[in-house]
């Protein structure tokens, strides 16, 4: 195949897409741009997305995106070299971000769950916990969600090879419910949603399709009350218990999801644990 | 022509690319034999079957939708199925018709992508479809926009295309209105176009001469080609209901995977679009089987790198039948029919876009599972993986390792083979009293 000499090209950013323990989600999400794919392989030299290509080359990457949580000792070293190649490191979805489903077995024995479910427990090298990326080194940008959003991927990569400083909203989704006009699942079907608490980005898509939210983009940050204040889940809380008639497992279980390690959700559910033990 | 002077030699690849997931590839050669075929998934696991214990029945679509980005409806529709069959429920008419055309979705945005961005650019000569687009730029706009339009069907059923959140058991939280559905036709018209061009496009590459035995798995239903239901069939006259699987497949762990290997009687086997077009062509639509016949190959279809060509057929196929669904769609008087909670075991078995996909649970008293086992696609065709490689690698051991390695690769992509999924199943054998 002839090459081009890129003599008349200016120096495109260099990006890389790595994974570690995930669906591959959140990097089909890039694939998915369909429209916009091609332009931005003109925009940006993709040097490093084994999913999509073969031609695999070496840091350093301007911006490395990265899916997928810390699961294995080999991910905790690797993760290290990731970071050390990159300028600028984004984490996207929610495993990358806060763990993910996987870490859920942070409330389990993962040891046991080896020698129960594999005959050579032996052969399987897996941590007790699935952590987040910034657990483990520095990062520069978070995109949540479960999967993370197309257009939100899109205006980040686009701010950052601007040089523009980027900002994502991250009020609760319950505002974008009201926005579009959908109807309250849970005041008008008395379903437990968790929108108050959650953070937006995927356009109340649940609550669209006449379901409850079930926190795929994590906890909300902001408020009435200001930006940063966490969300008020122990209030959301108590209306499902008190309002709604879950039992505290039921509570414990709501906020015990896709990003149930992540402090605000992690916390409630403990609260309410203990009171399912206490009953 | 180099002599046989690799007394001991090893091919490795230590990142399979254009393939989801990750995985390695290890085989060694001595004295001009191939020794040992070792495809290594070192994607960790991620122990699904056992978050989902312990949780609501009506919680399952959602986590099982995280095993697999690429084929979630797969994940939720085996899912749903097999606790329906606990619950006694059954879900038909138009709502069962809604299952399929998300479905069809599915394998249009999940096959395309593959024949576009990550097989094609193998014949070609790319490193992937990006690469390939400076070329042939009308092909890959193409291919992205055929992936797109199964993408729109999810979109419009599910929410979202990657872990649609609609599918429940009983149907759907909402169903789409019919000018809804309408608005999709002109869209997937296109699309039928374009996806004959893709079977007339694939069917002129140049195919290695590989004709390896096949033991072929797939669904096979009663007047149609398979989705939701149908028997479990096997090239070598099994036929059985998949309440049976694990009576004639069954699971071994190997030390260099973390994914478990599944054989039916001890035997590898293969899943997917070649096995299912195989059983099933007598089911494609007329225009589908028309433009199959025009490639002029006989079936069965034997050669793995082939599978392309299915894939294709099937996108064709997909489309033809979700313009028929669309056409017929008669909205149904409530998204979902009611469940009443019983305790017991299910299984189902549905067709992912890779091939089979196994679930079983059992749920107690309170609609809470207490065990769930699921056994992907990619499990049941890693044994055939490393069959076929071991045939093919004879071929290939005058070539330098980088070449030897690249062409190894090109054979594990004519599978398909999704590594993310491979990892998430575990055997979970717990007895309780």
């Amino acid at each position: 195949m002839e090459r081009q000499k890129e003599t008349t090209t200016p120096v495109r950013p260099r990006l890389g897409i790595f994974k570690f323990t995930s669906c591959d989600g959140c990097q089909l999400s890039i694939l998915n741009l369909e429209d916009d794919l091609l332009t931005l392989g003109q925009v940006l030299d993709i040097s490093y997305f084994p999913e999509a290509s073969s031609d695999m080359r070496a840091g350093p990457y301007d911006i490395a995106l990265v899916e997928g949580s810390i699961t294995t000792p080999e991910d905790t070293h690797r993760i290290l070299s990731v970071r050390e190649q990159a300028k600028v490191l984004i984490t996207i979805g929610a495993c990358a971000t806060a763990g993910g489903i996987q870490a859920l077995r942070n409330w389990a024995d993962v040891e046991a769950f080896k020698r129960v479910v594999y005959p050579n427990p032996q052969y399987i090298e897996s941590l007790t916990a699935s952590t987040p990326i910034s657990e483990h080194v520095r990062v520069d940008f978070e995109l949540w969600g479960c999967p993370i959003d197309r257009g939100q991927l899109l205006r980040l990569l686009t701010d950052l090879s601007a040089g523009v400083q980027s900002r994502l909203p991250s009020h609760p989704v319950c505002v974008d419910c009201k926005r579009r006009g959908i109807v309250c699942v849970m005041v008008a079907k008395g379903i437990p949603c968790l929108g108050p608490v959650t953070r937006t980005g995927c356009g109340a898509i649940c609550p669209g399709m006449g379901r409850d939210c079930y926190g795929c983009f994590g906890p909300a940050e902001g408020s009435v009350l200001g930006p940063g204040v966490p969300p008020n889940t122990a209030s959301l809380a108590k209306q499902f218990h008190h309002g709604l008639q879950l039992i505290p497992v039921e509570v414990l279980r709501r906020f015990r999801g896709i990003n149930g390690s992540v402090k605000p959700f992690r916390e409630e559910s403990q609260v309410w644990e203990r009171l399912g033990r206490d009953e | 022509m180099a002599e046989e002077k690799h007394k001991a030699r090893t091919i490795a690849i230590n990142t399979i690319a254009r393939v989801e997931g990750e995985g390695a590839l290890r085989v060694t050669v001595t004295d001009g034999l191939v020794q040992d075929v070792e495809l290594r998934i070192f994607e960790p696991p991620r122990f699904f079957e056992a978050f989902l214990q312990g949780r609501h029945y009506d919680e399952v679509t959602d986590i099982v939708a995280r095993i697999c980005g690429i084929c979630p409806v797969a994940y939720q529709m085996s899912a749903v199925h097999a606790l329906e069959q606990i619950f006694g429920v059954e879900v038909t008419g138009s709502l069962r018709d809604l299952r399929r055309l998300i479905y069809c979705g599915e394998w249009i945005e999940s096959h395309a992508l593959h024949v576009y961005m990550l097989q094609a650019p193998d014949f070609l000569g790319y490193d992937s479809g990006i690469a390939m687009a400076k070329d042939h730029a009308d092909m890959v706009t193409r291919g992205l926009r055929l992936k797109k339009a199964g993408n729109a069907i999810m979109t419009l059923l599910g929410g979202r295309s990657v872990h649609p959140v609609s599918v429940k058991v009983g149907g759907f939280s909402r169903v789409p209105r019919r000018r809804e559905l309408e608005g999709l036709k002109d869209e997937l018209l296109w699309a039928r176009d374009a996806a004959v061009a893709t079977v007339r496009w694939v069917a002129g590459f140049e195919y290695p001469d590989f004709l390896p035995d096949s033991l072929f798995v797939a669904l096979r239903a009663s007047g149609e080609y398979p989705f939701n239901e149908g028997q479990i069939v096997s090239s070598n006259g099994l036929q059985i209901s998949a309440t049976e699987f694990e009576r004639h497949f069954a699971e071994q762990q190997v030390s260099y995977s973390n994914a478990l290997h599944c054989t039916l009687h001890g035997s590898p086997y293969l899943v997917g679009p070649l096995a299912r077009l195989n059983f099933n062509h007598d089911h494609l639509s007329p225009l589908a089987r028309q433009i199959l016949a025009g490639t002029g190959l006989t079936l069965p279809l034997r050669n793995p790198f082939h599978g392309i060509i299915a894939r294709s057929v099937e996108i064709l196929y997909a489309l033809e039948e979700s313009l028929r669904l669309i056409e017929l769609y008669d909205p149904p008087p409530s998204p979902s029919v009611a469940v009443v909670v019983r305790p017991g075991s299910g299984t189902a078995c549905t067709e992912a876009p890779r091939g089979i996909l196994y679930h079983r649970y059992r749920v107690d008293a309170d609609g809470i599972i207490r065990e769930a086992k699921i056994v992907p696609p990619t499990s049941q065709n890693q044994g055939r993986i490393e069959q076929d490689l071991r045939l093919f690698m004879p071929r290939l051991l005058n070539l330098p390792d980088k070449e030897a390695a690249l062409a190894c690769e090109r054979v594990i992509r004519c599978y398909d083979p999704c590594i993310s999924c491979a990892t998430h199943f575990l055997r979970l054998e717990i007895e309780r009293e």
